[in-house]
């Protein structure tokens, strides 16, 4: 549609200014790397690719081994980033911890400092999870960012907030619903929400 | 004692360092009790102006709301983990 018509719907500017100092590093370093021949164009499509293509889904499918493999659950909350290795998904040098919420715990994760997140395993972070406010309100009222999300939580459960201050990263393991007994590890995985490993959601 | 040489009991420094710090304004100056240890890393603090950077054991701490935010806070109990540096604790106890 041209644009002669009014805007009803927000209009994301185009980015017309000059460029950030980030942004011509980054964009000198890329040329210089291609040009020296260390890098050529293809292999950095393929790693942008490769970053894009990581999704809550490969949380979402830990999660349900965890919930379906006793043993599992166990070296999971032992070592997590040496159980997800072994699940085959190559988390590099991401150092992971596990924590459970169960019927009389919640957990949720939180960076104040910055926006650490666990993308090998669930991927680019939302909007909401980098903003000052979530950052912020997490740690000093974390049950009103719940409600926010939708969530309240039975009488009597403790919640627990988790900082991701340093060099660890933090996924939640929910609490599997209730009625699923009959289901099997790839449809429980199809129940396991982004939100719900950050730990602002319960399934 | 742990291998950092603390008890479970600890206290962050209330150190106004400038530069690059991974230890929360909001958790200076607090106690609480170390959740579990783990391995130790490059310290960060100079590891982001890419000085030397010597390994310190990383601690997770445990505080609980009503330590951090007052007696009034409206759920004492709950609870905030958070990873510090050994050389950022302190016994509890100590004046």
């Amino acid at each position: 549609m041209p644009h002669d018509h009014t805007h009803p719907h927000p209009l994301r500017p185009d980015q017309d200014g000059p460029l950030t100092e980030a942004q011509l590093t980054e964009i000198a370093l890329r040329e210089l790397l291609i040009e020296k021949g260390v890098l050529t164009p293809a292999q950095i499509t393929a790693q942008v690719t490769a970053m894009d293509a990581r999704s809550p889904a490969n949380g979402a499918a830990v999660v349900a081994r965890a919930w379906t493999d006793p043993a599992f659950r166990e070296r999971l909350l032992t070592n997590g980033s040496a159980a997800c290795r072994e699940m085959g998904y190559d988390i590099g040098t991401l150092n992971l911890i596990a924590v459970e919420n169960t019927a009389v715990t919640h957990n949720v994760i939180v960076c104040t400092l910055c926006s650490c997140y666990p993308r090998n395993l669930l991927g680019l972070p939302p909007d909401w999870y980098k903003s000052r406010a979530y950052r912020s309100r997490t740690v000093r009222d974390p049950r009103g960012v719940l409600a926010e999300f939708g969530t309240t939580l039975r009488e009597g459960m403790t919640v627990r907030v988790h900082d991701s201050t340093a060099d660890m990263r933090y996924i939640v393991v929910p609490e599997r619903p209730a009625g699923t007994e009959g289901l099997d590890a790839e449809a429980l995985a199809a129940m396991v929400t982004r939100d719900g490993m950050i730990g602002v959601t319960r399934l | 004692m742990t291998e950092a040489g603390l008890p479970t009991r600890v206290r962050v420094k209330a150190w106004a360092l400038p530069g690059h710090i991974r230890t929360p304004g909001y958790l200076r100056g607090k106690t609480g009790e170390i959740e579990r240890r783990l391995p130790a890393f490059p310290n960060p603090e100079l590891l982001a102006y890419r000085l030397p950077a010597p390994e310190v054991p990383l601690l997770r701490v445990r505080f609980t709301m009503a330590e951090i935010w007052g007696p009034d806070t409206p759920h004492p109990d709950d609870t905030l983990d958070a990873e510090i540096y050994a050389h950022w604790l302190e016994p509890a106890d100590a004046p």
